[in-house]
């Protein structure tokens, strides 16, 4: 077994009355990528906020990189990094500027010559004076990328990279986000329902439903598992009927 | 805290200062206006009276003395809400930066603007109508240093409630200052408020600071007391300020707010 990166331990989180997350407890090991998958109110954001200390747990524990989040939160976000389609970079500043500003909140050893870098791998460099703001979203998108790999993060979350990505440029990303990820051995989480982010780039899946984790596995072994041929039909048959199924699973 | 960190989350705000015209505009329209305008009214009293005394001229002092509070609070709100409506929060807490460090960035652009601007109203006021507020000399420095504090903390407790209220409350940004304008004796003195008022309006720092500038003006000095008082109250109100920040920041992780707040 490799060296666990991520361990969650009875999560749980409920907003008056609304449960979230249902008291869940996973781990991720070293280099691994995990995919978070499930319909809209799974639980898949708040799961990945608490992960990054934005949201407490009601109840239950997160440890990163062996250390508690609670109480090392700051350490631990060096090491870290996020991005969503649902936040953006300063929109009045240059991309230039902007990455610049983040690389210094990271302490970036050589700011500039990483963000030319991580411009030039996205195949962007041509947006660098360009004020974020005017980007198109997929432009937005890939910059936002660049952002979160400024300190080289041993952990990368992300909440629905592509959500608002055409599906060539999502395409782009995701082969590119797999890329860097090999390379780098990042330990990636990411949510999505999209199921090509998940088959192509997650070597392992938890399925949520509910704030509850309603299967787990290699995209193969979910398949397998639930007799279908793709994750479109198992994500499908979860959204319609996963009371049922999570009947059957206790 | 990190110097590093905290000049960087300054940066984001000069530079968007430096290319947004219509930013600028704003930051100088009212502080000029209101200059303009005690300035015509202290003129007009010094003619009609011929036996105003010239205390009238305290008038113009208030105004800028006041624009350093109400600009030092407005900078504080305005870069915390600066980053909620570029949906940039989010990218700022998930970075390995201090909640102190980026309170400290916040309070770092209120001084500059309140610099900026009362520079700009003191040339002014020197220009048109020959009101020096150099002439406070030394007693300039404690005074300032106490309006910048109380507006430091009066702005970290409206981002308090903005934590809590959301956008809902923005509206509070811009009137909060103006909730304690009347009992801070900023344009009469103390002495002119019904009396049950008056010790109310003694804890305020900004009380003593605008009894004091009267002081010095009339040529009595800057009385001991008043200062003590002034500073004394700062801090108070300063780690009172600090408190509710923090505890509606941990309330906004609990409730979810931070996220929220962006969609
Ligand atoms: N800040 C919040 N306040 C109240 N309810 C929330 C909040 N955030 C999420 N929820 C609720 O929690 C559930 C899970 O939401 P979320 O984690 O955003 O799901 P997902 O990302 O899978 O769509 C939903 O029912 C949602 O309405
Ligand atoms: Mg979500």
């Amino acid at each position: 077994m490799g060296e666990i990166v991520v361990q969650i331990s009875n999560l749980k989180k409920e907003f008056d009355g609304t449960v979230a997350v249902a008291g869940i407890s996973f781990a991720v090991e070293r280099g691994e990528t995990v995919g978070i998958l499930g319909p809209n109110g799974a639980g898949k954001t708040s799961t990945i906020q608490m992960l990054l200390g934005l949201l407490s747990p009601t109840s239950g524990t997160v440890s990163i990189f062996g250390q508690d989040l609670d109480s090392k939160r700051v350490q631990i976000l060096k090491r870290c990094n996020f991005s969503s389609a649902y936040i953006n970079l300063p929109y009045n500043l240059k991309v230039w500027e902007n990455l610049l500003i983040f690389a210094e909140l990271y302490q970036v050893k050589e700011p500039r010559k990483k963000a030319a870098e991580l411009l030039e791998m996205f195949e962007i460099a041509h947006l660098k004076d360009k004020i974020t703001g005017q980007l198109s979203s997929g432009e937005a998108t890939r910059v936002n990328l660049c952002k979160a790999l400024l300190n080289d993060p041993e952990l990368l979350l992300l909440d629905e990279p592509t959500a608002s990505l055409d599906p060539d440029i999502a395409d782009k990303v995701r082969k590119l986000l797999r890329q860097i990820q090999r390379e780098k051995r990042i330990t990636l989480i990411n949510t999505s329902h999209n199921m090509k982010d998940v088959q192509e780039v997650c070597d392992r899946i938890l399925f949520l439903y509910k704030g509850k984790i309603l299967a787990e596995g290699t995209p193969d072994e979910i398949l397998h598992r639930f007799e279908e041929t793709s994750l479109e039909e198992v994500f499908i048959r979860i959204a319609r009927s996963g009371d049922l199924l999570s009947q059957e699973a206790k | 805290m990190n110097a590093r960190i905290i000049a960087a989350l300054v940066r984001r705000h000069t530079i968007l200062y430096s290319r947004n015209a219509p930013r600028v505009v704003e930051l100088f329209f009212w502080p000029t206006m209101d200059l303009l305008v005690w300035g015509f009214v202290t003129t007009y009293l010094l003619k009609v009276r011929t036996g105003a005394p010239p205390a009238i001229t305290f008038l113009l002092g208030a105004m800028i003395f006041w624009d350093i509070l109400y600009r030092a609070q407005q900078g504080v709100t305005i870069s915390y809400l600066e980053e909620v409506w570029s949906r940039n929060l989010l990218n700022i807490f998930v970075a390995p930066v201090k909640l102190s460090e980026f309170i400290a960035a916040t309070y770092v652009v209120g001084m500059i603007k309140v610099l900026v601007i009362v520079s700009v109203l003191t040339g002014m006021a020197f220009c048109f109508y020959s009101f020096n507020l150099l002439s406070l000399g030394l007693a300039l420095i404690p005074l300032f240093a106490n309006l910048l504090l109380l507006g430091w903390s009066m702005g970290l407790m409206t981002t308090a409630l903005l934590l809590r209220w959301g956008q809902a409350a923005e509206a509070l940004a811009w009137a909060i200052p103006f909730a304690i304008q009347p009992i801070s004796a900023v344009f009469y003195p103390v002495s002119i408020l019904p009396p049950w008022i008056q010790p109310l309006a003694l804890l305020l720092p900004s009380t003593h600071v605008f009894e004091g500038m009267r002081q010095v003006l009339k040529g009595e000095g800057l009385s001991t007391e008043h200062l003590c008082w002034a500073f004394g109250l700062n801090i108070f109100y300063a780690l009172l300020a600090a408190w509710l920040f923090q505890t509606m920041f941990q309330e906004a992780r609990k409730k979810g707010r931070l996220t929220r707040m962006l969609s």
